[in-house]
């Protein structure tokens, strides 16, 4: 084996003597949103034009990289360092696409079908750095997503990728933790806890063997960050853990990645093979006699299992069942060992810090959450997607300005962040800056970085039924209060929401949800009512009308509402009558509509495909 | 030594004792329903919830996995822990409301009825796990555990189905707090968890005393002879 360093410089080097050889770099995006768009069709189409001879006389290397970000427009096809950015491409018309990319690489044309408008139509941006979806963002550990192959070692060698692990293995273990610790990241699982306390704790530790986690069960509906690292940068991860198992005093790390991620799991299965090749894993890493080595473990996807006893529990091979924190997994984790657990995006962080020093990575973020953290931005919102933003940055500018604000030009009324058992936070605080400590004074949480936009036309009580059903069937059934009391909770709301409701409920629920939070066993069931308690807490008024008056004021609560046509505004387009499910809608043309009560689901599409108001939900 | 107060009192622990432990040996009273003293405890009924004061720090924790600690102060009945056993005791009175046990319970703490929807497909059980402990760590068979997620779990024999490993001992039953696992002898035949057991006869005083099936796991566990044991114990 080739010294170290020299190995290192060699795979870069070649890398880029291989990437100079090439006139153009076309990069398709082939994360799991691009490739549910179709993204692996667009690849295809373009490599097989590409290989008959005479269509392009260029040197041009086609890769496919991890997620872009920008899933609603998908599938992405970005040329360059970013100079030209194309979006929906192949969505409407594969084959003018393909002729479109085959023109960009030939005669440099830039089709403007395929640029990404502004909000105004007419505005057209050709790279991405100008979109404000990317602007408004400072990406670093997605830095490389979107830019490297991932199943190619060499590419993320090239980029810099593994030198910060030579310099790590140069530092002495304590060092490193103290500049972690400095550094001041904070986990970015949801807990928030400081890094490099956490290692210097399992460092401290006593026992042998160590072991290093990296936790890529993400469980929250609508929370795809995780996913996304694995898939679009593995080695990052990789490299992550292998310094922090060199700080630790770690021979082995898991990768706990849920069995839903096949194309993550097959991507880090792959930067783990080329990474022992290249000799950064395994005997003596780049010949520093440090030995380290990480499998994957595919869990089965039970939202608990992200919990990190629950997980350890899991690893073990016993059900996904949490146990009591009162000791800390960094004494006694994996089969009793001291067990270091960090998020996916933790690990991701490090080898960034590692490069760049801590006052870098201090002077990013807030006063006491440093850094970026990645939102996977979903709902009703235009631009929904993956982001990185500095921590601090308000809630506004994120929905409003990066995610380009709510869809239809709606009105915004709340966005859910920390996933299920996070909380929603109304529109007087969208001005507040996103990191842990401000969204846990408002009832919510960082989590994992969920956030989920929601307008005029969602119920909050309706929404609090969603979280809670999937808190049910999420709970491992351990402790009596999550278990019973979180389905009880459903139970009362479930009841309101069907026009059932009496008084007393919403003080009911408030003292159920209390003594839920108080008791129950692990950080699931503490903040399985916050769904409830913040809607009560932030649209009390919404709940009482719907017990005391039996209405539903944004039109969702099916039992409560009556959807109706305004003859007054209705043109006879029979635009509803056609889209209606369920043929309720009574239609000829140029006639006024009426709708069949009897037959009529309120589902509410007539009301959201009608183009002149005029269709009434009361 | 480690000394520390509960609800105002110097008490003294030895290193290892839970809170529960200490408490219980002083007097106090904590009710718990899934705590066992041999099996130890998982904290899953949450009814010996209690307060700790650590320097400035307030937590509440399950006193029967929290170790003691010196110069903690505990307190087992602020309105927080009451509101919590009322909770508990509640959500279990609509979840297993022919239980006794749990209806003594809720009558000692207060609370007189539950304002939620009566399970009737839950039995007694009230999950506490000491009879999947019992089968596993006492016996050592492993018939039964506990399956499912959420509301949906439950203590049963692999796929519901007559375990092929049971023995028919009866231990499960007998560690259940509430009453909730069924087993009944008739005519020769021990029933319990949908597996029928035949019982031996004693030789010399015709009466049923075990099944066979347990007492053929012990003789070949301890090397006795089987003959000898299927003498039953009144007149061996």
């Amino acid at each position: 084996m080739m010294a170290s360093r020299e190995r290192l410089y060699a795979i870069g080097a070649d890398y880029r003597k291989a990437i100079s050889g090439y006139d153009k770099i076309v990069k398709i995006c082939c994360g799991t949103g691009c490739i549910s768009s179709g993204a692996l069709t667009v690849y295809d189409e373009l490599q097989r034009v590409l290989s008959k001879r005479g269509l392009s006389s260029k040197q041009i290397l086609v890769k496919k990289t991890g997620c872009h970000g920008l899933c609603e427009r998908g599938p992405i096809v970005v040329f360059g360092d970013d100079e030209i950015l194309y979006q929906n491409v192949g969505k409407r018309n594969i084959e003018r696409d393909i002729a479109a990319l085959l023109a960009t690489i030939n005669e440099d044309k830039i089709e403007d079908e395929l640029l990404y408008k502004g909000d105004d139509k007419t505005k057209r941006y050709m790279s991405s750095f100008d979109i404000p979806f990317y602007s408004g963002q400072t990406r670093i550990v997605l830095s490389l997503n979107g830019v490297i192959d991932p199943e190619n070692i060499e590419e993320y060698v090239g980029y810099g990728g593994y030198k910060s692990l030579h310099k790590a293995l140069q530092m002495n273990p304590m060092e490193i933790v103290d500049l972690i610790e400095k550094s001041g990241l904070r986990g970015r699982g949801g807990g928030g806890f400081l890094t490099g306390f956490k290692w210097r704790s399992c460092r401290q530790a006593q026992g042998l063997p160590k072991y290093v986690v990296a936790n890529g069960d993400e469980g929250d509906p609508g929370a795809f960050m995780d996913r996304s690292l694995m898939e679009g940068n593995p080695h990052g991860i990789l490299e992550g853990m292998i310094i922090g198992g060199f700080a630790i005093g770690s021979n082995h790390g898991f990768i706990y990645v849920r069995d839903e991620y096949p194309l993550a799991v097959y991507r880090l299965s792959k930067a783990i093979d080329e990474a022992r090749h290249h000799g950064f894993l395994g005997r003596s890493i780049m010949n520093s006699g440090f030995d380290f080595d990480i499998s994957i473990f595919r869990g089965g996807g039970a939202f608990v299992c992200g919990e990190s006893t629950a997980l350890i529990s899991s690893i073990e091979g016993k059900s996904g069942e949490p146990r009591a924190k009162y000791i800390h997994t960094t004494e006694k984790g994996l089969w009793g060992k001291p067990t270091n657990i960090n998020n996916v995006e933790t690990w991701s962080n490090v080898p960034y810090i590692i490069d760049r020093g801590w006052e870098w990575f201090q002077s990013i973020g807030s006063d006491r959450s440093k850094g970026t953290k990645v939102f996977s931005l979903v709902g009703k919102v235009k631009n929904t997607g993956l982001i990185e933003v500095p921590m601090g940055v308000s809630l506004r500018e994120i929905i409003f300005n990066l995610g380009g604000g709510i869809q239809g030009d709606k009105k915004f009324k709340a966005v859910q962040t920390g996933g299920p058992s996070g909380g929603c936070i109304p529109e007087e605080f969208l001005e507040i800056p996103v990191d842990f400590d401000s969204l846990t004074k408002l009832g919510s949480m960082m989590g994992s970085g969920g956030m989920i936009v929601m307008d005029e036309r969602n119920c909050m009580v309706d929404v609090a039924r969603y979280f809670l059903k999937f808190l049910i069937e999420e709970s491992c059934g351990k402790c009596t209060p999550c278990r019973e009391g979180v389905r009880r909770m459903h139970e009362i709301v479930d009841r309101i929401c069907r026009g059932d409701g009496s008084m007393g409920d919403i003080e009911h629920l408030e003292e159920l949800g209390k003594a839920i939070q108080l008791s129950s066993l692990c950080g699931l069931g503490q903040s399985a009512p916050n769904p409830v308690l913040s809607t009560i807490k932030f649209f009390r008024e919404e709940y009482r009308t719907h017990v005391q008056e039996k209405k539903c004021p944004a039109g969702v609560c099916k039992n409560l509402i009556t959807v109706s046509i305004l003859p007054e505004r209705c043109t006879g387009c029979m635009r509803c009558a056609v889209e209606c499910p369920v043929d309720c809608i009574s239609s000829e043309k140029k006639e006024i509509h009426g709708i069949d009560q009897s037959l009529c689901t309120k589902c509410g599409t007539c009301f959201d495909v009608c183009r002149f108001g005029a269709v009434k939900i009361s | 030594m480690i000394e520390f107060k509960i609800n105002g009192r110097h008490t003294r622990a030895n290193d290892g004792e839970t809170i529960l432990d200490v408490a219980r040996r002083e007097g106090f009273v904590i009710p718990t329903l899934c705590h066992h003293e041999i099996l130890g405890s998982d904290g899953r009924c949450r009814l010996c919830m209690v307060e700790v004061k650590k320097r400035k720090r307030k937590r509440i924790i399950a006193s029967c996995l929290y170790m003691a600690e010196s110069g903690i102060e505990v307190s087992t009945e602020t309105p927080e822990i009451q509101l919590i056993r009322r909770t508990v005791l509640e959500l279990f009175l609509a979840r297993n409301p022919a239980s006794e046990v749990i209806r003594y319970f809720a009558r000692e703490y207060g609370v007189i009825d539950t304002r939620y929807t009566r399970d009737n497909d839950k039995g007694k059980c009230i999950l506490c796990n000491s009879c999947v402990k019992t089968c596993e760590t006492v016996v050592g068979v492993t018939a039964i555990s506990l399956s499912g997620k959420g509301p949906h779990k439950k203590v049963t024999t692999p796929f519901d189905g007559p375990s092929n490993v049971c023995i028919g001992c009866g231990a499960c039953m007998a560690v259940c707090p509430t009453g909730h696992i069924y087993m009944e002898d008739r005519n020769g035949i021990r029933t319990i968890w949908n597996r029928r057991f035949e019982l031996t006869k004693c030789p010399r005083c015709g009466r049923y005393h075990a099944p066979l099936a347990q007492l053929e796991f012990i003789a070949q566990k301890s090397g006795t002879a089987l003959d000898r044991l299927t003498v039953c114990q009144d007149c061996r």
